[in-house]
């Protein structure tokens, strides 16, 4: 299954072509594992992908994966006509997936509502239990589960599957994956339980494929960031608290968000500040904070909080007094820096095209960013167009996360679900090892295939492949009889060959396929047909199984 | 209860007798029988304020610069404070359950220790604490990896054992580890029917390097032993009680793997939730309810293997420490050295090891985190060299320590 990996040695040629290519206005880092030498002689190119491929390849990279008959859609409207109207998800209907999502209703309920309709519980109510004065049955009469906050996001995971199962809006809605993900809030810290559907909704889906100084600025002013990263209480020093429960006590400054802001948000770890930097960036954004966290939670500028005096940030003084406009001014300077438009780059480079991308590519990218300002689908319009992208080391060299192999599954099997199954699925996601909105860190979930790999996620896939096509997932159902449909049902090896191409196309291995037809004299596999008439009756949802399960299937 | 060695003992009929068996059973049956020694590696994620977890009340500094979050000294007979160690440092309260095994000697603390590297990236410390390389990121494998690889091959799957959702980066490599978020679905779970696993096993016989980090082969003879050995049914023993929580039931497990007798040489189970940048409280609050959890889950395991945890060793770890001031919100930033603890059989415990740095404001590192004055590879080195019995060069490229040796193993 190794495939030969060439990027390690192109990209060192590449480097140089990318400085030409840019007036040598972007400096491209030797990316990990590399050495900067430049004496290695340039290979050839590898082979573009051609064909039918670059529909499957343009498929497997920005949607969740083909849903039976999406091949011949694409074919129908061309390759890049359809990647075109994938970059502009305005022009594409969704009316289904919209009427699928209506009955999670905590979507769309603003902060205050989720706030009142939600309440945290009543610590009086854990102690009549505790002491016997109330029994489990009366505590789930007078606080049921369908009134808890954990709603709020057990909804938004039914919402994330449903959407990636369902939308046409494929590639933005990836984006939206992928933004949360860059932008991380963990849902289960504290009051960010209240915030996170709306901070998908009001800081995230607007911008996903805006620009990117929008994101930044949205997220630096949620209440979820807000929270999640502690700048809510971050403070000039020896400020005192002027109300709530804290009232009077001391507060001063608190560098969580402003690191991590550098860190993973704009520059990246490497992007050249210094811990100086986060402490000056700490000091601009103080009093950046949330207005009644508890029943309002909107951002608000607290001029109390704020540290008047002057800030120095990467070089650049940001005079005292500037009050709330401090962070906005760190914000702009952020993000118009190389640093950050090579991070970004890279970041989407390694979703679209490979684990290790290839810097000539994420060079161009960058050039993308800083001549657009930061706009997102020219950057994507960037990769898509690349010969790195429609290329054959790039197909197929992606390993799927646990979400994207769910997701992948129930779209090949031509599947269907409604919110319980989404919830259903969004389980099985965790059990392969990536619970949604459940990052703890800031960092989010990796995007590397080596992250996910290992031999309990593994066993994992396997057994959701069994339950998925075996139709233990109650409410998902899947179309077997339509994925083998114009096959001779009596002929075992026709029934393999449509399976094999409906669900992984051209990519079954010689082995997969003989593994798969010796599966076929084995005497479960096949079964009499109930009128006894035929030879045979092939056991599509064990092939099926199988084929979600194998080596195959786990990439795109 | 049929185990390895039984197997074993039966001698090479019983294994004739065992019709169908494990590949593994086979290959054992030739392959040297090792020491059984284990490594438990135990990370914790988002760096632990070493400060709490092992507080210096000895130093005039501390109390201080940590008007909210510091321990009140230790005072004799008062079981709310922190527990005196030696005269200058304390356990914290939560830890009380570990108290135990530091006067058997059990349990050793390495103060002030860290990584020459100086980011305040969790995700970078995380990943040159695994490696072992700090401030090389182009480092393919795992140290703990490595320090297998220095072991005599060992015909079993189950050498290295993480359990979690992920293979942690410290066991990368070519060792063959496996992670596991529970023992007991470690399988294809296809009722009755065979085939499925059959099948299953047979698309994944050839190695599928960046699918599994080895081969599926490895991953299937795996999953037979475990259910040979019924690993998951071994219930605690000795009136061990673990801690309901992630990391309560990853040590449970680690323990199972360690009775069942598989084999077992490096484990690794990691716990979140130390990056205390609010309210972190101080003998009760958020970092004591986490070191609660941590502490009664590492006694639990302690008294869970009794007697065999002669053999075993538990290394915790943090990427870095935290701040030595309270910060504004009464918590604390990322910093630089933290403690480490070191428990099990051969261990001199009932000592804090490490040169103390100080806290006044011109010992700190940069002005405001404890300094390093145990670089953490001198620790791991020690640990895995004296414990597995390998050889140190390969675990830590290009490091030397140039200080003497801990002592901390006898």
């Amino acid at each position: 299954m190794s495939r030969p990996r060439s990027w390690a040695t192109r990209a060192l040629v590449c480097v140089a072509v990318g400085f030409c290519a840019f007036g040598g206005c972007i400096q491209v880092k030797p990316g990990e594992g590399q050495v900067a030498a430049v004496t290695t002689v340039a290979p050839a190119p590898t082979a573009a992908v051609t064909g039918d491929r670059q529909i499957l390849h343009a498929l497997s990279r920005l949607t969740y994966g083909p849903r039976p008959g999406d091949a011949e859609r694409v074919r129908a409207l061309g390759v890049s006509a359809w990647i075109d109207r994938q970059l502009r998800p305005r022009t594409i209907d969704d009316s289904a997936t919209e009427r699928a999502l209506a009955e999670l209703t905590t979507l769309r309920m603003p902060i205050p509502e989720l706030l009142r309709e939600y309440p945290r519980p009543d610590p009086r109510l854990r102690a009549q239990i505790a002491n016997g004065e109330m029994s489990r049955q009366e505590m789930l009469e007078r606080y049921p589960i369908e009134k808890r906050p954990v709603r709020i996001a057990d909804e938004l995971r039914a919402a994330k599957v449903l959407r990636a199962v369902t939308t046409e809006r494929q590639l933005e809605e990836i984006m939206v994956e992928f933004w949360f993900n860059h932008f991380n809030v963990f849902a289960g810290k504290g009051d960010v339980r209240w915030y996170v559907s709306a901070y998908e909704r009001e800081a995230i889906r607007p911008y996903a494929m805006g620009k990117f100084p929008d994101l930044v600025r949205a997220t630096a002013h949620h209440p979820a960031m807000l929270f999640y990263l502690d700048n809510w209480l971050s403070a000039k020093p020896d400020y005192r608290i002027q109300a709530g429960p804290n009232r009077g006590r001391p507060a001063g400054l608190n560098e969580n968000y402003a690191r991590e802001l550098m860190e993973l948000h704009t520059l990246g770890v490497d992007g050249g500040y210094t811990q100086k930097d986060v402490t000056e960036v700490a000091r601009a954004f103080t009093g950046w904070t949330i207005d009644r966290p508890r029943t309002d939670a909107h951002f608000i500028f607290r001029p109390g909080m704020h540290d008047t005096g002057e800030k120095i940030v990467l070089g650049h003084r940001i005079p005292g007094g500037g009050g709330r406009d401090d962070g906005e001014r760190v914000i702009e300077l952020l993000t118009r820096q190389p640093a950050t438009a090579r991070f970004v780059a890279t970041k989407l480079a390694r979703r679209f095209v490979s684990d290790t991308p290839p810097p000539a590519l994420v060079a161009r990218v960058a050039g993308s960013y800083l001549n657009t300002g930061g706009d997102i689908s020219s950057m994507l319009r960037t990769i898509f167009e690349s010969p790195e992208f429609m290329s054959e080391d790039a197909y197929r060299a992606k390993i799927k996360k646990p979400f994207e192999f769910v997701a992948s599954a129930v779209r090949a099997l031509g599947g269907t679900t409604d919110a319980q199954g989404a919830m259903a699925l969004a389980r099985a996601s965790a059990e392969i090892g990536e619970p949604l909105y459940q990052a703890q860190p800031p960092t989010g979930y990796a995007d590397r295939g080596e992250v996910w790999v290992n031999a309990g996620a593994l066993l994992a896939r396997m057994n959701f492949a069994l339950g998925l096509a075996s139709g233990r997932y109650p409410k998902v159902s899947v179309e077997l009889p339509a994925l083998v449909a114009g096959a001779d049902p009596r002929s075992p090896e026709a029934v393999l060959d449509r399976l094999l191409m409906t669900l992984v196309a051209d990519q079954a291995g010689s082995r997969t396929r003989a593994v798969l037809a010796a599966q076929l004299n084995g005497p479960q596999i096949t079964r009499l047909s109930p009128d006894d008439r035929g030879p045979a009756n092939t056991d599509v949802a064990k092939l099926a199984a199988l084929v979600i399960g194998s080596p195959e299937f786990q990439r795109r | 209860m049929m185990t390895r060695r039984t197997l074993l003992k039966a001698g090479g009929c019983a294994l004739v007798a065992y019709a169908g068996a494990p590949r593994f059973l086979v290959r054992t049956a030739r392959a040297a029988e090792p020491s059984g020694k284990v490594l438990v590696a135990v990370f914790q994620r988002g760096a632990v304020d070493g400060l709490s977890m092992v507080m210096p009340h000895g130093d005039p500094a501390y109390a201080g610069v940590r008007p909210s979050i510091a321990l009140q000294p230790p005072r004799r007979g008062e079981s709310e404070r922190a527990v005196d160690l030696d005269g200058f440092f304390a356990l914290h309260p939560a830890l009380v359950p570990l108290v135990p095994l530091w006067e058997r000697r059990a349990l050793a603390v390495v103060h002030a220790c860290g990584s020459p590297d100086t980011t305040r990236s969790h995700f970078d410390a995380q990943d040159y604490m695994e490696s072992g390389t700090p401030g090389v990121k182009s480092t393919q494998d795992g140290w703990l990896a490595r320090a297998i690889g220095g072991r005599a091959a060992k015909a079993t799957p189950l050498r290295a054992v993480a359990i979690g959702p992920a293979l942690p980066r410290t066991l990368h490599g070519d060792v063959g580890a496996l992670s596991m978020q529970s023992l007991d679905r470690f399988d294809v779970r296809a009722g009755a029917d065979t085939t499925a696993r059959q099948g299953f096993e047979a698309l994944y016989e050839q190695g599928v390097r960046d699918l599994l980090h080895g081969t599926g082969r490895e991953t299937f003879d795996a999953v037979k032993m475990l259910k040979s050995v019924r690993a998951s049914r071994i219930a605690p023993a000795n009136g061990a009680e673990y801690p309901r929580a992630p990391f309560g039931e990853a040590l449970r497990q680690i323990a199972q793997l360690v009775k069942a007798d598989v084999g077992l040489e490096v484990a690794f189970a990691d716990m979140q939730g130390w990056d205390t940048h609010v309210g972190q409280g101080a003998e009760r609050g958020q970092l004591a309810l986490r070191l609660r959890g941590f502490g009664a889950a590492l006694a639990a395991f302690a008294q869970d293997l009794g007697d065999k945890m002669a053999d075993v060793v538990v290394l915790t770890m943090s990427e870095f420490g935290r701040t030595v001031a309270e910060n504004g919100n009464r918590g604390t930033d990322h910093g630089h050295a933290t403690a480490m603890l070191v428990m099990g059989g051969g261990v001199r415990g009932g000592r804090v090891y490490g040169r103390w740095p100080g806290l006044d404001r011109s010992q700190l590192f940069e002005g405001r985190d404890l300094a390093v004055t145990t670089d953490f590879r001198s620790l791991f080195s020690e640990v895995a060299t004296r414990h597995l019995g390998v050889p140190a060069a390969p675990l830590f490229p290009g490091f030397r320590s140039t200080q003497p040796p801990l002592g901390i193993l006898a």
